[in-house]
């Protein structure tokens, strides 16, 4: 059990002390999305409004979602959809084999879908020999060098341009030495259009679904997931249970709010409809639940099934902007990956509720009003309870505990600490080795007297002054 | 109890439902922010990377089309208002516009708030050409404009048609150093001809 747990703060130190360019440059690139969000936000005069509705069209959604599961079901169907349930990823996988082995189909095109990272789609399809090409440039750097992607809407933010170059290198034959990324992209999409073009089938995920007329919108900037859908003959589409909306209108509210919150911008470049199968085409939808209906029962947690995932909570977070996506070691990272990823396997990921300072961002960016850093300190509780800890930090919170129950215990703790600061050498408190995470960082000055000493020096001051 | 996928997910949620049923809330009719569509229109679509143009009338547009795109071997058009020399009307399949270098298609609206245009299955005839194609031009009366996506929502009928799409511009990708490209797997340029 312990030995597969992800240690999230080890790998975390790895991408710091890889060298003096990766976690700087992710951390640039990432709060300036953060910056560009908050102007887009700013611009909006009722922003926080629509915050607000958007969390309540989702939690009404969610609180009937029986109904609208129902409703979009018998639209797609009526529009000419084949509508297909899938209980978790093994049945995902299996009712997609069926459609593409039934057809003969041995290479397709996907755009980006985080329930196929979750269901590992691309390994399953791979191990029965069908050739699957990413067709998010991002997307597609992060297949070629064997990772996941490490950002929900920015997969390889977390490399240069020259990592890329060096991968383009090696798979297409670019020049290692060239990092321009238009060079980068020009030969990416020379050498993508090949696959395009021969591929069986193209598959997407969905980022909204509509009851009222059983139609999805998949939103992307490069236009890929409409190649795959309008270009090879059949069209495939995973969509998880949440995705639902009731109606066309609750678009209006999404749309304004997806992109302005994940990179600042007005709306992705492309924001398709898909209602029924294109003329002459095939249209194969594969509902799938995957954890989703068993997170809908767990009261502290369902609120994060809201999630439209826009990546604002990532880019925000201190912690994530410093750790990289891929330190998370599961399908979601940053804040939204800490309250998702236990759902999956509370063992294996019990480290990365304690991936956080709880410093309150991520819930304050988040368009659909998710609870998220409240939920993270209710993960912490959950792992405590279960004694998920190791048995280091057991202990020390344990003490923690203690000290914090008994004041004078406290009082006794905290004249210690300063005392202790004062002859703890800098370099145990700053070796690159044995704390990355205090490289850029000085810790305060500890204060000549605690908050206590002063208040009971004031007080007893005060009491002395003669009464008017 | 030999239930099928469908009933056992849908029991899985039933028996999950949160207790507490949640209203769908009321959604105000907020203000109207933008005072002059055309303008606001204009200068979004700019940000979002594509050109705006306003011929005269459609011979201007056709001799637009033919100066932009001097260079362009095949051009299919989707809109009766403008020639090109492949016919949209024969192409049985999508592959066939791999080699289009522009695609002319006359979009339904525009939306004002972020230089959005709508284009659907019927506008695009095939829906290839709205990605295959190395350059797209859109024409769009500039009377057809909404302020916003509230109204943009009012205006599809997704009941009427297999695939619409909003489309901002040119293909864009940030995925290589965050730094901005055109071009990264549909269309290079976005020209819109307002006529």
């Amino acid at each position: 059990m312990a030995k597969q747990r992800v240690d999230v703060a080890g790998n975390a130190a790895s991408f710091i002390d890889q060298d003096d360019i990766h976690e700087p440059f992710h951390d640039k690139n990432l709060w300036a999305a953060r910056m560009k969000r908050d102007a887009a936000a700013r611009a909006v005069p009722e922003w926080e409004d629509l915050r607000t509705i958007a969390s309540l069209i989702k939690e009404h959604t969610l609180t009937h979602l029986d109904h609208y599961l129902e409703m979009f079901e018998a639209n797609a169907i009526k529009r000419g959809a084949k509508v297909y349930w899938a209980r978790d990823a093994a049945e995902h996988n299996q009712q997609l084999w069926e459609i593409l082995s039934a057809r003969n189909i041995d290479a397709i095109i996907k755009s980006k879908s985080m329930l196929q990272e979750e269901c590992g789609m691309t390994a399953f399809l791979e191990n029965r020999g069908i050739s699957v090409t990413e067709s998010d440039l991002g997307e597609r750097i992060q297949q070629l060098d064997n990772q996941p992607p490490s950002h929900i809407v920015m997969p390889a933010i977390h490399k240069t341009p020259a990592d890329i170059a060096a991968i383009f290198a090696n798979a297409i034959g670019t020049d290692p030495n060239n990092t321009d990324p238009h060079y980068l992209n020009e030969a990416m999409r020379a050498d993508a259009r090949k696959r395009f073009l021969k591929a069986g089938a193209g598959m997407t995920g969905v980022n909204f679904a509509i009851a009222e007329t059983g139609s999805f919108v998949v939103c992307t900037n490069e236009g890929n997931a409409d190649i795959g859908a309008s270009v090879p003959p059949i069209h495939i589409a995973s969509m998880g249970i949440e995705k639902l909306l009731p109606k066309v209108s609750d678009l209006g509210i999404f749309i304004r709010l997806l992109s302005r919150s994940a990179l600042g911008t007005l709306a992705t470049q492309y924001t398709s409809h898909f209602s029924g199968p294109r003329k002459g085409g095939e249209l194969h939808i594969i509902i799938t639940d995957n954890g989703r209906s068993k997170r809908l029962g767990l009261d502290d947690f369902w609120h994060s099934l809201k999630c439209i995932r826009c990546g604002a909570c990532m880019n925000t977070c201190p912690v994530y902007r410093r750790s990289g996506g891929l330190a998370y070691g599961a399908t979601y990272s940053g804040p939204i990956g800490i309250i998702l990823d236990p759902t999956f396997d509370e063992s294996k990921y019990s480290e990365l509720p304690y991936h956080s300072t709880l410093c309150g961002s991520c819930s304050e960016v988040c368009p659909v009003k998710i609870d998220i850093s409240d939920q993270i300190l209710k993960w912490r509780k959950v792992m405590a309870a279960k004694k998920y800890l190791p048995i280091s930090r057991r202990l020390a919170f344990g003490a923690a505990g203690k000290v914090f129950e008994h004041p004078t215990l406290f009082h006794g703790a905290e004249t210690a600490a300063s005392a202790a600061m004062k002859v703890t050498p800098h370099f145990l408190l700053y070796n690159r080795g044995l704390n990355p995470w205090g490289r850029h960082r000085e810790l305060p000055h500890f204060a000549k007297q605690t908050f206590r000493e002063w208040y009971l020096q004031y007080k007893q001051q005060d009491n002395e002054e003669p009464q008017q | 109890m030999n239930l099928n996928p469908r009933e056992q997910i849908l029991d899985a949620v039933r028996q999950h439902l949160p207790t507490e049923k949640v209203e769908y809330p009321a959604v105000p009719v907020f203000q109207k922010t933008i005072p002059v569509l055309l303008p606001a229109f204009e200068a979004r679509l700019r940000d979002a990377g594509a050109t705006v143009h306003k011929p005269a009338d459609l011979a201007a547009a056709q001799a637009l089309l033919a100066q932009e795109h001097a260079d362009a071997k095949v051009i299919c058009s989707a809109t009766p208002d403008l020639q090109g020399n492949r016919d949209i009307h024969k192409v049985i399949n999508p592959h066939e516009l791999a080699d289009v270098d522009v695609g002319v298609i006359r979009a339904g609206f525009g939306v004002a708030e972020n230089g959005m245009v709508w284009l659907t299955q019927e506008d695009l005839v095939v829906n290839a050409l709205g990605f295959l194609s190395q350059h797209l031009v859109i024409l769009l009366d500039p009377a057809a404009l909404v302020a916003d996506m509230y109204d943009a929502y009012l205006r599809v009928h997704l009941e009427d048609t297999a695939y619409g799409c909003f489309m901002m511009g040119p293909s864009a990708t940030a995925d290589i150093g965050a730094v901005l490209v055109h071009g990264a797997q549909g269309a290079r340029s976005l020209s819109v001809y307002l006529i």
